[in-house]
């Protein structure tokens, strides 16, 4: 990366605690548009709490989130969610007996400036139904909009999970696991589609799967105990020692 | 107000708010070990009182009514938890609202086949009837004391048996991991039986002892149920600790109301709304935490 | 399709069978009728708050009740109100005073959701009971029914009674048109995505309050269409009509007949009525006046119904016919 624009988000300070224990201690990150940040690190380390600081999911303890130039702390899901930020979960979180195409189009008429409209049917909206259709492909299940996301497989349903998060058309998107349950085609397909992304969006990834960080994340971050470790290019992150020592000698225990 | 009816309208509230947590103790305890919401939980408290009467003009004592009183709610209890509640276990808290409601409706028929739909009287027992001079002409009745010190002896027995005896660990642990007591081999099914026949028992014995102060009505169930509501909407669900400060503040705050002059801008609000003092209160605590002071966010 | 196809035959049918009634019935039947459907609006709009939005409204009577006192207080004594402003009038009564307990209780949750709707409803019970406002315990009759007269015209008159009947008839298929039309819209599929996955809808960017907020007035104003039309036909208003006992009725209603589906609601209103009738014509036995106490078997019911038929008779009609659920309309 040669250019170093502006985060369109980051955190100073970030932290949040659960009665005694520091869930996230002191975390100050950034992500910029164009690039993958990929977090990384052992189970505990804070990572979805770090996501869930950021969606909005959890309210900080203490420390600061701002996305562009708004300070957003604090602010309910739903608000950050309009204001761009898209966020997927790592526990599967769709509407089960909806189709898929009928959970990405609830997603995308999330875009409307108010869904409080009652009398034109919500499937005669065209354009919504264009993108639904959109986030299916994009994901490669376009030929099962149809069925009930009950009825599918797990890893298809972990693409209803990530389909569902670009229909709602987000700046920044934060993904927990995405491919957590995914076969080795599912996962290459997501890889691919993480890498097209990234040409016109801010990822925040927190994953596993390292063979798929290193082969898109811009940026690493490593969290150890709640807190950051080391944060860099893959390269320098790869060489550092405390690294070495503290998480990617275990890495082989990682692939379950 | 001089200080002698303030001291009678503390010691009012305090008493209603100490038997209020009787019987709401009962139902929060119910919801929050087992999950089941009770909505005829109200009526065990109307049973207790007819019981009380009944079993007084009966067996000629209201002494030894009291424990047959006891022993009949508690067997009510276990047969009911037996025969119906614990098919509600796994069901939505809708049905269990609905299948208690419609026990509500058979009580009261049963009730008034019984008894009928007249209110009752039943005197306080002699051996506490009378009362302590406060000054000249006010007096304390020794019976209202005596309902405030059981109730605080039965809510220190509740403490202690939730605290320190295995059977309050394992209800404790039960409320938190069903499935994990189950698998220490532990009866889970019997400590809900018993949790459930216990708190009913605890809503009729309130009724019971309430009887000669309060009357002997038909309608006496649903109306200490809806205040109970209001208790643990305020306390929060399943808290002990929640139902004790909430049922106190509603006491004192509905007592109070009912005696208190209060006019703002012309408007006469005290005592002509006092009816409403404990419905506010609940929508003053539903801006400010909806999950209740001691309640867990569901 | 085929089954969208049969369904709306049957319905269509069944409102002309509604409509031809009046011509080969009496007087008695026609006024049971009358009180199934304004049931039938009521367990609807009920409906659409238990079976599709998820919300469970113990005090969900007292925007039923609240329509039929703002007639009450409107009508001056010994004198009609006009129909045409006392109408819109009570509705808008009942949606103010849904918007006004909404407010306060949609911030909860399951049991507590529950027991605060039950809680304000019977503060309000007590109100209209316990005080000298609206008559108190005995109510308010109403001495003249409305007129429905807009300039010289006088389109019907409800001191008929076939009159009130198609009021009645023509009210209910209106309602139902219209929460089909809303559940099919946007606003309709957002409150049903809230009930199956409320946490996922925030976080999609859905302000959930505001719709849950949203159905709880719009369910309350057609409740309140209901307590509308109930006053006309009883021509007094009383506490009862505020009470948990209406409320949960109404909910037995939509269970009996299978909520989230409209239909079903509107069919258990007619079973819930019918089986009242039922249990209040009951006979004397064993010195114990049966008819007297029906309630005892209506509670013995809800206990049975709720064990064994939690699905309500749709559910059982599902069963037979073995069909997947539509998930949209």
């Amino acid at each position: 990366m040669t250019e170093t624009a502006a985060p369109v988000l980051r955190t100073r300070g970030l932290a949040r605690h659960f009665g005694g224990l520091a869930a996230v201690k002191d975390v100050s990150i950034e992500c910029r548009m164009r690039e993958v940040h990929a977090v990384i690190g052992p189970n505990g380390a804070g990572k979805t709490t770090l996501i869930n600081l950021l969606s909005g999911d959890l309210r900080p303890s203490a420390g600061s989130v701002i996305l562009g130039d708004e300070d957003i702390t604090g602010l309910e899901p739903h608000r950050i969610s309009k204001l761009g930020v898209g966020r997927s979960y790592q526990k599967t979180n769709v509407f089960l007996p909806f189709t898929a195409f009928e959970n990405c189009r609830l997603a995308a008429q999330s875009r409307l400036k108010s869904s409080m409209r009652f009398f034109r049917p919500a499937l005669s909206d065209q354009d919504l139904n264009a993108v639904a259709e959109q986030a299916l492909i994009a994901v490669g299940l376009d030929s099962k909009g149809g069925l009930a996301v009950a009825a599918l497989s797990h890893g298809e349903q972990r693409q209803v999970e990530i389909a569902m998060t670009l229909a709602t058309n987000p700046r920044v998107l934060l993904l927990d696991e995405p491919l957590a349950g995914m076969g080795a085609e599912e996962s290459a397909r997501i890889v691919e589609l993480l890498k097209k992304l990234a040409s016109d969006h801010a990822i925040l990834l927190v994953e596993h799967d390292m063979d798929a960080v290193f082969a898109v994340a811009d940026v690493l971050t490593v969290m150890v105990n709640g807190m950051v470790l080391e944060s860099g290019t893959p390269e320098q992150v790869r060489s550092s020692r405390a690294v070495q020592e503290a998480y990617l000698g275990t890495e082989e225990l990682l692939h379950e | 107000m001089d200080i002698h009816t303030f001291l009678i309208q503390l010691l009012n509230g305090v008493q209603y708010g100490l038997l209020l947590f009787l019987v709401s103790s009962g139902l929060t305890l119910v919801f929050g070990i087992m999950g089941i919401i009770n909505v005829a939980h109200g009526s065990f408290y109307m049973i207790g009182a007819y019981l009380a009467w009944s079993l007084t003009g009966q067996l000629g004592s209201f002494w030894i009514a009291l424990p047959a009183g006891i022993a009949l709610s508690a067997a009510i209890g276990l047969a009911l938890e037996a025969l119906l509640i614990n098919k509600l276990y796994s069901r939505d808290h809708l049905y269990q609202v609905l299948l208690t409601y419609g026990l509500i409706l058979v009580f009261e028929e049963t009730r008034s086949i019984l008894w009928g739909d007249d209110v009752r009287g039943l005197p306080i027992p002699e051996a506490i009837s009378g009362s302590f001079p406060l000054s000249d002409t006010l007096s304390y009745p020794y019976y209202r004391l005596w309902i405030s010190a059981v109730c605080l002896v039965v809510a220190g027995l509740m403490v202690w048996v939730i605290r320190k005896t295995r059977l309050g660990m394992i209800i404790r642990a039960g409320a938190t991991n069903r499935e994990m007591v189950q698998s220490l081999g532990l009866n889970i099914q019997l400590v809900y039986r018993v949790v459930f026949a216990a708190g009913i028992t605890l809503a009729a014995f309130a009724g019971m002892i309430a009887a000669p102060v309060s009357a002997v009505f038909p309608g006496m169930g649903n109306q200490v149920l809806i205040v109970c509501f209001v208790v643990i909407v305020i306390g929060g669900l399943g808290s002990v600790k929640g139902a004790m400060v909430a049922s106190l503040l509603i006491g004192l705050v509905d007592t109070f109301g009912k005696v208190v002059h209060l006019e703002i801008a012309g408007l006469k609000l005290l005592p002509e709304l006092s009816s409403m003092t404990v419905y506010l209160l609940m929508a003053v605590v539903l801006l400010w935490r909806p999950e209740g002071i001691f309640g867990r966010r569901l | 399709m085929m089954a969208n196809r049969v369904r709306l035959a049957v319905l269509v049918a069944g409102v002309a069978a509604l409509a031809l009634l009046p011509f080969f019935a009496e007087k008695f039947t026609m006024q049971m009728i009358t009180k199934i459907m304004i049931m039938a609006i009521l367990a609807m709009s009920l409906d659409l708050l238990l079976g599709y939005t998820g919300l469970v409204s113990f005090g969900h009577a007292a925007f039923y009740g609240a329509a039929g006192y703002a007639l009450a207080l409107v009508t001056p004594h010994d004198q009609a109100a006009n129909f045409w402003t006392s109408f819109p009038l009570a509705i808008a009564a009942s949606a103010l005073l849904a918007l006004a307990i909404g407010f306060f209780v949609v911030r909860t949750r399951g049991v507590y959701f529950i027991m605060v709707t039950l809680a304000f409803a019977q503060m309000l019970f007590f109100v209209f009971h316990d005080t000298r406002i609206a008559g108190g315990s005995d109510g308010i009759y109403i001495d003249v029914r409305p007129v429905a007269r807009i300039g010289g015209w006088q389109p019907f008159n409800l001191d008929n009674f076939a009159h009130v009947y198609y009021l009645a008839l023509g009210l209910m298929v209106l309602v139902y048109v219209f929460l089909r039309v809303v559940l099919r819209s946007p606003f309709g599929h957002a409150i049903v995505g809230i009930r199956v996955n409320e946490h996922r809808m925030q976080s999609l960017g859905y302000p959930t309050f505001r719709y849950k907020l949203a159905c709880f007035v719009i369910a309350g104003a057609i409740a309140g269409i209901a307590g509308y039309l109930s006053a006309i036909q009883f021509g007094a208003v009383n506490p009862e009509m505020m009470g948990w006992h209406l409320s949960a009725a109404v909910m037995m209603m939509v269970i009996l007949g299978g909520m989230g589906t409209l239909v079903g609601p509107a069919i258990g209103a007619a079973i819930w009525m019918l089986l009242e009738l039922s249990f209040q014509g009951l006979p004397q036995a064993g010195g114990v006046d049966l008819g007297k106490h029906w309630q005892l078997f209506m509670g013995a019911f809800i206990v049975l119904a709720t064990l064994f038929l939690p699905n309500g008779l749709i559910g059982i009609v599902k069963l037979l016919h073995r069909g997947k659920e539509g998930a949209d309309d």
